[in-house]
């Protein structure tokens, strides 16, 4: 076979593109022509699929060491800043764009039975690829400032899918909020391009990062603040505290959105980007300190509130944030590959779960749907007993429930054994990282309980749905359930992708992805832990998996539980953490409505409508007094006051010849 | 030659073209007009291929005018000044045919005028004699009162008058400045002369006149810009004003402002902006500009004055990146200039066009019209990313120039500019999310129609523009380069030397 040029990468973000240009001319011109939309919006990610599966086999063939870049034009000269529109292949941009496209096709697949009855169908798919072409631009991208392109565009079209039904206000009103509070994160991410341009006096990747270690003192302050500020951004996009309040409400989109966009890839973009960063985060011990400790806070402070969500999706979303800190984690603490392995295992469990709870909604929706009830059809209290109905989603979302868990040999075991093994070992040489770890093993422990009640809930003891509603309950048709399967066996596999040497295996991933964190583990190399050590983790963290599987066995009683219009309210802590620790409400006490308020009733109505235009309501005197005053202030011989001065008077005039 | 002829001729052409419309019959006072502004803007295309970007100032003419006086008739562009002139020429027939439906009553004296602000609009842009200059930025005052003033809406003459007066008594400050400059300078060469590169050769070592010159050129500017605390007549006018008005208001005549800070107030007087004292006050409204007047735009009921309040944030980006002189700040504060003018434009287009169909401006009046109006929509959607900034898009280019750059010079003020992304999209995006999205709830919203081929026509080049520049700002860049290195570097030796003479 004829070695394919890889500078032809452009091609695989170049085909999503594509789709999102012909689907969104025939969502604005002939949104019925289902069946096209549906050849362009999958069609273009099998093929996206393909052409990066044959561009890593040929990188993998090549054995090269360093980043691939590929410069196609000039985007923003500008004298000593250059930024070239340029795309580059390394190891780890590699495993991104075959997540990326290959759990993409998949879930483009799944969408494709989902959404066929809505009428936005078209809009939809043309959404659905700008996404995959945006993340596909930010983990190609070879500088910050294309990386950003990626890393906006994707916000972009999370915002556009939050809100894809946007007849409804809730659903605006939560993509609003997921840009909004991803803009807060971009803040830093531009700050931090700021300060590295300002020091490295460029923003390509190769450049930044080969420069690095001779440009920045290592724990200096500067190397502090651009990683901190990176990692702000990191909290924004990967919903981390304390910005993650946007990705709950985020579950406002259709499911597959859920999947794809809020569970397998976008909101991996930060552990993505500590990790491509790498060499600055080395040179860093407090910001790593803080990557990790926040990856820690947040996977065991997520896991609670996980724990007492009744809307499916809503404790997906939480487990999802749980299961982020995590990699934050692994990269927090060095150990790259296991961040980004956990990073490959939680996207094929995580779309799971999610597009098997979407078969669930999709099937409870119809349910009701043929019986005009207006219930929940997320609420897990109106479910109960759907492994009668949906036998194959059910086997399938355990299999996930087993791996998110942490039970051998499935694929989420491996990659978090590793975190937490690389945690402790760290905390040999930094304690801070032994509290690390116990929240670790901590959420472990909360992960499997509330997983196992979901499933418990869900699928097993009596059906709660309603006598009506019971004989329209369904499996979903095979388009659906068929990408399902897919996942299934990836989740049932994929630990295959790096087996420690400890279980004899040959750490493929992580040899895989040593030429790119080579550099920052030679600044912070990690910490070994004799055998037996790791071994007695191991199986430490797989009883603490075993005890929230069997805690929430012994202490769930499905069968007590009444449908959610019939129950009583929480009480208690159960009201604290299903009120989601009313973060939202201490956000929306102290920033929101403070902000708004002040804009309206002190900037606008007061300072500008009263003070600068009305500043002569009270007759000329006022002013002339003021003038006055200030002409005996004039002659300080500083210029900055004659500056106000002369402002001052001005305005003064102005006013007074309006009158 | 066309080289020698063309600023003539885009001067010149509007206003006899104007006449042309008075003349004509009414009914044919737009097509002729299209026609013009058309016929002006194919007059102005050459000018982006044969314009040299290391050649400095080009396209010349110089002749006497009145001669006792030292007054010459001196025009030419630079890089600075090239693209307000094709920014000029391009939005004029959009603005033209985006009136078409808008403006129903005295149509040939409306085109006529917009006509002649066009020549005034050009005219300051090109003129490089001062005399020349100050008779240009009254010209193109004069119709823009008149098209508030006459086509505005309710309280349309409160706003024309604020307007004029605002912006008359800045010109009169200048008028005095030009006046004393000319003259210190003919005491010196014993040559009175209004040429530009005249009074900036012997323009130093004024001592603390050259604070007050300073100060007036600054406030006629500053008062254009407009900058706080100067800003608030542009809310009423922008209200009031017809769609065309406001779209050349904030397009075009804002940048006026600006240009005037980078083509007179630092380089005439580099010792005194750069003053630590001045600069100071000068990165301090411009911050007040992007903080406050993202923040004031934010709780507006009206989507007018949102946009209003919008320039004065963007505008604070501009401002910003001229004082911090770097090359980048520069050169982003210029993109920044063309891409307000581009996506602000058709902001104000695209609230005319809703105006249009349901006469009112306040956004709570609409609600899920995506529905009914897809097209519509979807580019009002394209236009508000670009306005907050999003990569790809032409907003983004300029505001990370000027950040980038601003950093250098003034770390914090860059920092503190940063959060003027986040405020941008806590203005525009719930705007954008009532206006388009939510409930469709109001009767009257259920039977709008979507857009018609003529607005189409007049949002597609717009919209080209704003991915273009978003994809492919090269070629402007690297045009207004060279320019923009000269200017710092003129106002950075201009102030060293001033500044060690004293």
């Amino acid at each position: 076979m004829p070695a394919i040029p890889l500078s032809l990468l452009w091609v695989v973000p170049a085909l999503p593109l594509l789709g999102f240009v012909l689907n969104g001319t025939l969502a604005l011109t002939r949104p019925g022509a289902k069946r096209a939309v549906s050849i362009v919006g999958v069609g273009t990610l099998v093929l996206a699929f393909a052409a990066a599966a044959l561009a890593v086999i040929e990188f993998g063939g090549q054995h090269a060491t360093a980043p691939l870049v590929f410069r196609y034009w000039d985007w923003i000269p500008a004298g000593e800043l250059q930024v070239p529109f340029a795309l580059q292949l390394d190891q780890l941009s590699a495993v991104m764009i075959l997540i990326v496209t290959g759990v993409g096709a998949l879930i483009h697949g799944f969408s494709v039975g989902y959404m066929h009855e809505d009428p936005g169908y078209a809009r939809y798919f043309a959404y659905l690829n700008l996404f995959v072409f945006f993340m596909l631009v930010l983990v190609l991208g070879a500088s910050f400032p294309v990386m950003f392109v990626g890393w906006e565009g994707v916000g972009l079209c999370s915002y556009l899918l939050i809100g894809f039904w946007f007849n409804e206000k809730i659903n605006g009103d939560a993509g609003k909020k997921a840009f909004i509070v991803n803009r807060i994160g971009d803040f830093g991410f531009l700050v931090a391009m700021f300060l590295i341009f300002w020091r490295v006096g460029s923003l390509d990747f190769v450049t930044v990062f080969s420069k690095a270690p001779a440009v920045f003192a290592p724990a200096g302050a500067l190397i502090t603040a651009i990683t901190l500020f990176l990692f702000l951004g990191c909290t924004g996009k990967s919903a981390q505290i304390p910005l993650y309040t946007w990705l709950p409400d985020a579950m406002q989109g259709p499911t597959p959105v859920s999947a794809l966009i809020h569970a397998a890839t976008m909101v991996t973009a930060g552990v993505y980007l500590v990790a491509r960063c790498g060499v600055l985060f080395a040179l860093s011990p407090t910001a790593s300190a803080t990557v990790a400790g926040v990856g820690a806070l947040t996977a065991l402070f997520a896991a609670t509130i996980a724990l007492k969500q009744w809307d499916i999706k809503r404790v997906l979303a939480y487990s999802t944030i749980s299961q982020l800190g995590y990699m934050f984690v692994g990269v927090g603490t060095g150990a790259y590959a296991a961040g980004i392995f956990h990073l490959a295992t939680h996207a094929f469990f995580k779309a799971l779960l999610f597009l098997g709870s979407g078969s669930v909604i999709h099937a409870m929706h119809r349910a009701y749907h043929a019986t005009h009830s207006h219930d929940d059809a997320q609420d897990m209290r109106n479910m109960g007993g759907l492994a009668r109905y949906l036998p194959w989603t059910a086997r399938l979302m355990w299999i996930a429930t087993l791996a998110i868990a942490g039970i051998p040999p499935f694929a989420g075991f491996f990659s978090k054994d590793e975190i937490l093994g690389a945690a402790f070992a760290e905390g040999t040489v930094r304690p801070a990282w032994y509290v690390f770890w116990a929240m670790g093993i901590g959420a472990a422990l909360l992960t499997a309980f509330y997983m196992t009640r979901l499933m418990l809930y869900t699928f097993h003891g009596p059906n709660r749905t309603g006598e009506r509603e019971r004989e329209h309950l369904h499996e979903a048709p095979w388009s659906m359930t068929g990408p399902l399967v897919v996942l299934g066996a990836l989740t049932v596999a994929g630990g295959a992708l790096n087996v420690a040497p400890l279980f004899g295996g040959g750490a493929f991933l992580e040899r895989w992805l040593d030429p790119v964190t080579a550099a920052a583990s030679r600044l912070s190399p990690l910490v070994e832990l004799p055998r037996a050590t790791e071994w007695a983790l191991v199986v430490g963290a797989v009883l603490v998996a075993g005890l929230g599987i069997m805690g929430a066995f012994r202490l769930l009683r499905p069968e007590e539980l009444v449908p959610a219009r019939a129950a009583a309210p929480e009480s208690g802590l159960g009201r604290i953490l299903w009120k989601k620790w009313y973060v939202d409400e201490l956000y929306d006490a102290v920033l929101v409505r403070p902000i708004t308020w002040v804009s309206r009733e002190v900037l606008w109505k007061i300072v500008d409508v009263r003070i600068v235009d009305g500043f002569l309501v009270d007759g000329t005197a006022v002013v002339t007094r003021a003038l006055g005053w200030i002409g005996s202030r004039l002659q300080t011989g500083e210029v900055g006051v004659y500056v106000v001065g002369f402002v001052v008077g001005v305005l003064a005039v102005l006013v007074a010849a309006l009158k | 030659m066309y080289r020698d002829w063309v600023l003539t001729a885009l001067i010149a052409w509007p206003t006899v073209a104007a006449a042309g419309v008075l003349l004509a019959p009414p009914r044919w006072a737009k097509h002729l007009a299209l026609a013009a502004s058309l016929i002006e803007f194919g007059l102005s295309v050459p000018l982006w291929w044969m314009f040299a970007p290391e050649g400095g100032v080009q396209f010349t003419l110089d002749a006497p005018w009145i001669q006792s006086w030292g007054i010459h008739y001196t025009v030419g562009v630079d890089g600075i000044s090239l693209f307000m002139v094709l920014l000029t020429t391009f939005l004029v027939p959009l603005s033209v045919l985006g009136s078409y439906s808008y403006i129903t009553t005295r149509e040939r004296g409306f085109y006529s005028l917009l006509l002649v602000l066009t020549s005034g609009m050009i005219g300051v842009f090109v003129s490089l004699d001062l005399f020349l200059f100050y008779v240009m930025w009254e010209l193109m005052l004069i119709p823009m009162y008149f098209i508030i003033g006459v086509w505005g809406g309710e309280r349309r003459l409160y706003a024309a008058i604020k307007f004029f007066i605002y912006t008359f008594f800045g010109s009169l400050l200048m008028l005095a400045a030009i006046l004393v400059l000319v003259h210190v300078v003919a005491q010196r060469t014993g040559v009175y002369s209004f040429a530009y590169s005249t009074l900036i050769a012997h323009v130093g070592g004024l001592g603390p006149l050259a604070f007050w010159l300073f100060g007036a050129f600054f406030l006629a500017f500053a008062i254009k810009v407009p900058m706080f605390p100067f800003h608030t007549w542009l809310p009423d006018a922008h209200v009031e004003a017809p769609t065309a008005g406001s779209v050349l208001l904030a397009g075009v005549l804002l940048k006026m402002g600006t240009y005037g800070f980078l083509r007179f107030a630092l380089p005439l007087f580099p010792a005194v902006a750069l003053h630590p004292g001045v600069q100071r006050i000068v990165v301090l409204l411009a911050l007040i500009g992007i903080i406050y007047g993202g923040l004031v735009a934010m709780v507006q009921p009206d989507f007018k004055k949102l946009i209003a309040y919008s320039s004065v944030a963007h505008l604070g980006f501009v401002t910003l990146g001229i004082w911090a002189l770097t090359l980048q700040s520069v050169q982003g504060a210029l993109m920044v200039m063309i891409n307000h003018g581009i996506s602000t434009g058709a902001l104000f287009f695209l609230v005319g066009m809703l105006y249009e169909r349901r006469h009112s401006r306040l956004i709570e009046a609409f609600g899920g019209i995506a529905r009914v109006v897809p097209m519509l929509a979807a580019v009002l959607t394209v236009v508000s990313l670009s306005s907050i900034g999003l990569p790809i898009t032409n907003g983004f280019v300029g505001e990370f120039l000027v950040l980038v750059g601003v950093f250098r010079t003034y770390p914090l003020a860059a920092l503190i500019a940063t959060t003027g992304v986040i405020i941008a999209a806590m203005y525009m995006l719930p705007a954008l999310q009532r206006v388009i999205y939510n409930p469709l709830d109001k009767p009257a919203n259920e039977k709008l129609p979507d857009l018609s081929p003529r607005e189409l026509a007049v949002l597609v080049p717009l919209i080209a523009c704003i991915l273009w520049i978003g994809v492919y700002p090269q070629p402007i860049l690297r045009r207004i380069e060279p320019a923009s290195r000269q200017l710092i570097q003129t106002v950075r030796l201009n102030a060293a030397a001033f500044t060690a003479a004293r």
